[in-house]
């Protein structure tokens, strides 16, 4: 079983090549911030193509603009210079199709859980068979049963991001976008969270895209990972990991993902040294 | 359970310090709490009574309506409008905090004698803590919620209704249970002095005249009625399931 | 910066308004006096020492008010916390108490302490002093439970520890009782003075109001507002400064 899991590729640390099916197409991308003491850049220019199902994880030092490049991916904010598409298409507003896990505990404690998972569905004007359905499904595949008449405010930080992803996953995104999902959470739930998003990620055929600050994190969970420099962000590494598809945080135990974990931390290091110099950690 | 025990038997010390007090100063200066239970039963009793209470009733519902619906409103449009917010706020809160009772004479040369300028001072009374309130609700909802709901793809009128209004709904009942209080004692204080009817010009006549069982049972009544409005509001907070 | 200049103006141009609205007739003089007139009166007044006696009694009574709810609130907040039991017996109390309208019981206040300053005190210290029991009690709960390890690693005595350490880190709460104290004991004194007695600045509005006197009247309503804005305004002042070390 581990072994299983564990297999890489032999050409695993290769510098990606543009997958076949482009879903997500980010070119020249850049945000500027207008603030009161001058103009902040803050982004980019970003140049990216996310395959179709892939996941994908960005890491970087604190405040290089990886939150703002998830903002434009979700249709959130929009860049001042350069293009962002979704399914071939301009990301203006929110696009359909896209679903985001915030970091901060974005559960309704005026809702139920099976409420809060159902509250989407309900909005978009879904017939209530299927609503019931897709919940079960969802808070079955989340562990929440027991919980789903249970409130926000009795619910582990653990239990309640399941709860926001069981609200994302029964929209049933075709691009999931996770800004530091797991960064509230101890270790051990965080691995055990990381198998639970490497399952959804799985059955539902999606594109992932996660924002982390864990190299471990991205190191076992992606596909491929983005390093990107102090700001302004830019990507100056990708790193492929060559993981099999049916994979679990196991292969932590691995000599390949010390390697990994090791160049991802190569390249990091230097701009976590910028910041840290600079004042700003 | 023990927790009731222990607020009944507060309650019950309350009492004995009301009996102990009326011994030592006498039944003239301080009714006890049975002559005052006695006394509000013969004037619950009266028709005359049901009227002054009427009165006062009619005048509260009309402030609290005004206080309510414009306090949220003001509140919920201080709460959006940031800047604007910021420039009220300080004088919102000094206005709270003047005595307002000194401005009562201009409010009778405004509105004359009458039920208009008692519905005035209570208004006066409730609008601000439930337009600061509201406005702090609205200030200090978590920006997550109002991302989550553009992710969804909401309407305005969607993430109006199904997230900010119960996001902010806590704040804004807290809100309304200071609002409640302070514009019934508006009013009260109103019919004090610009009245004929109600039980604001009863405490006051009974002041006027040394009635003290009155007084008490007056005193007792809005009381009762006012803690048990209070608390039904309190019990709606925790009833909502979270905080 | 800018927004302090703004609410400036935002008050100026109310108050000018009200101005205009005087001189053109639009509110009666009857009713209102320009605004710039109530100013020129209360120079006078405060000149003349007209109503000197009456300024003195009532600021006397707020002070006397204000350090007495907050004195006897923050030692009864301490014994309070000290006793859980008693504590969750007077919560619910607690929370409802301002629903409770106080000044009804001025009556039974003057029969208990008779006419005069200390009926008006007992009012306003019965009004006051609730602010400053939650605040103090708040103020303990929120005590980081690190900061008080930390004066045990220093072997630092029990009563060094609640003067170095807890009053400090209380502080920013305790000062908001404070604040609300002064306030309610502002609005108890001069209510109970304008509603039943026979000194203070609440009674001389309501003597200037009943015999027609709107100037003086106005002019004393003018002096309260102002008073209490000052008040407020240093009070807030610093508030902000304690409140800002709060969120580190």
């Amino acid at each position: 079983m581990i072994g299983a899991a564990v297999k890489a590729r032999s050409d695993s640390l290769a510098i990606s090549e543009v997958p076949a099916a482009v879903h997500v197409r980010l070119r020249g991308v850049t945000r500027v911030f207008d603030l009161p003491k001058g103009k902040l850049h803050a982004l980019g220019p970003v140049d990216l193509d996310l395959g179709r199902g892939e996941f994908f994880s960005v890491v970087g030092p604190s405040g290089c603009g990886k939150s703002t490049l998830l903002d434009i991916l979700a249709g959130l904010s929009r860049p001042q210079a350069g293009v962002a598409e979704f399914e071939g298409a301009p990301i203006r507003d929110v696009p359909d199709g896209v679903g985001v896990v915030f970091q901060e505990d974005a559960s309704f404690p005026w809702l139920s859980v099976r409420d809060n998972v159902a509250f989407g569905l309900r909005r978009a004007g879904i017939d209530p068979a299927e609503i019931a359905r897709r919940v079960d499904y969802a808070v079955g595949f989340m562990g929440l049963r027991d919980f789903a008449a249970s409130y926000p405010a009795q619910l582990s930080g653990g239990m309640r991001q399941r709860v926001c992803i069981a609200r994302t996953l029964v929209m049933q995104p075709r691009l999931i976008l996770l800004d530091e999902p797991f960064g509230a959470l101890d270790q051990q739930t965080r691995l055990l969270m990381g198998d639970e998003l490497l399952r959804l990620w799985r059955e539902t055929g999606a594109t992932v895209l996660l924002i982390t600050h864990a190299l471990d994190e991205a190191a076992m969970l992606s596909d491929r990972v983005g390093v990107m420099s102090t700001r302004p962000g830019t990507f100056i590494d990708f790193v492929e990991t060559g993981w099999e598809r049916d994979r679990d945080s196991r292969v932590v135990l691995t000599p390949h993902f010390g390697d990994i974990t090791a160049r991802l931390w190569d390249k990091l290091r230097v701009e976590a040294l910028k910041i840290m110099s600079s004042g700003q950690a | 359970m023990p927790r009731i025990t222990g607020t009944a038997l507060v309650l019950l010390f309350c009492l004995l310090l009301w009996q102990t007090l009326h011994l030592l100063v006498g039944a003239s200066s301080l009714a006890s709490p049975f002559q005052t239970v006695v006394k509000l039963g013969s004037l619950l009793a009266t028709a005359e009574f049901w009227q002054n209470v009427a009165e006062t009733m009619r005048a509260f519902a009309a402030a609290f309506l005004i206080s309510l619906v414009g306090g949220i409103a003001l509140g919920i449009l201080l709460g959006v409008r940031r800047l604007a917010g910021n420039v009220a706020e300080p004088i919102l809160v000094n206005l709270y905090s003047i005595p307002k009772v000194v401005l009562y004479p201009l409010v009778l040369l405004c509105f004359g004698l009458g039920i208009s300028a008692k519905i005035a001072f209570g208004v006066m009374h409730g609008l601000i803590p439930i337009t600061l309130f509201s406005m702090n609700a609205i200030r200090q909802m978590k920006p997550v919620y109002r991302r989550t709901a553009q992710v969804l793809r909401l309407t305005s009128a969607q993430s109006a209704f199904t997230v900010i209004l119960p996001a902010i709904l806590p704040e804004v009942i807290s809100g309304v249970r200071l609002g409640f209080s302070l514009t019934l004692l508006g009013v009260l204080i109103g019919e004090m002095f610009a009245s004929q009817r109600g039980l604001g010009f009863m405490l006051i006549s009974a002041i006027n005249i040394g009635q003290i069982d009155t007084i008490m049972a007056v005193a007792l009544l809005l009381t009762i009625v006012a803690v048990t409005c209070n608390s039904l509001l309190l019990l709606l907070n925790r009833r909502m399931g979270y905080r | 910066m800018s927004e302090k200049r703004l609410r400036v103006l935002v008050v100026a141009l109310l108050i000018g308004a009200v101005e205009l609205m005087c001189r053109l007739g639009v509110i009666p003089l009857a009713v209102m006096i320009p605004p710039s007139q109530m100013v020129v009166e209360l120079g006078r007044i405060l000149a003349s020492g007209e109503y000197a006696s009456d300024i003195a009694v009532s600021l006397t009574n707020v002070v006397v008010a204000a350090v007495l709810s907050v004195i006897l609130g923050f030692v009864a907040g301490l014994a309070i916390h000290a006793w859980p039991g008693l504590r969750d017996a007077l919560e619910p109390l607690l929370a409802s108490y301002y629903a409770i309208p106080t000044f009804v019981f001025y009556p039974v206040f003057i029969t208990l302490f008779g006419v005069g300053s200390a009926s008006i005190i007992a009012i306003a210290v019965l009004l006051a002093i609730v602010s400053m029991i939650t605040a103090t009690l708040n103020g303990i709960d929120r005590i980081p439970r690190v900061l008080r390890k930390t004066a045990r690693i220093y072997r630092m005595p029990r009563w060094k520890t609640a003067l170095l350490i807890e009053l400090p880190a209380a502080a920013p709460y305790l000062f908001t009782g404070v604040k609300l104290s002064v306030a309610y004991a502002f609005i108890g004194v001069i209510a109970s003075e304008f509603i039943l007695s026979g000194s203070g600045l609440g009674y001389a509005i309501a003597y200037a109001y009943n015999n027609f006197e709107n100037r003086h009247m106005y002019a004393l309503m003018l002096l309260i507002l102002v008073t209490v804005t000052i008040v407020n305004t240093a009070l807030n002042h610093v508030d902000k400064r304690l409140q800002a070390r709060r969120q580190r």
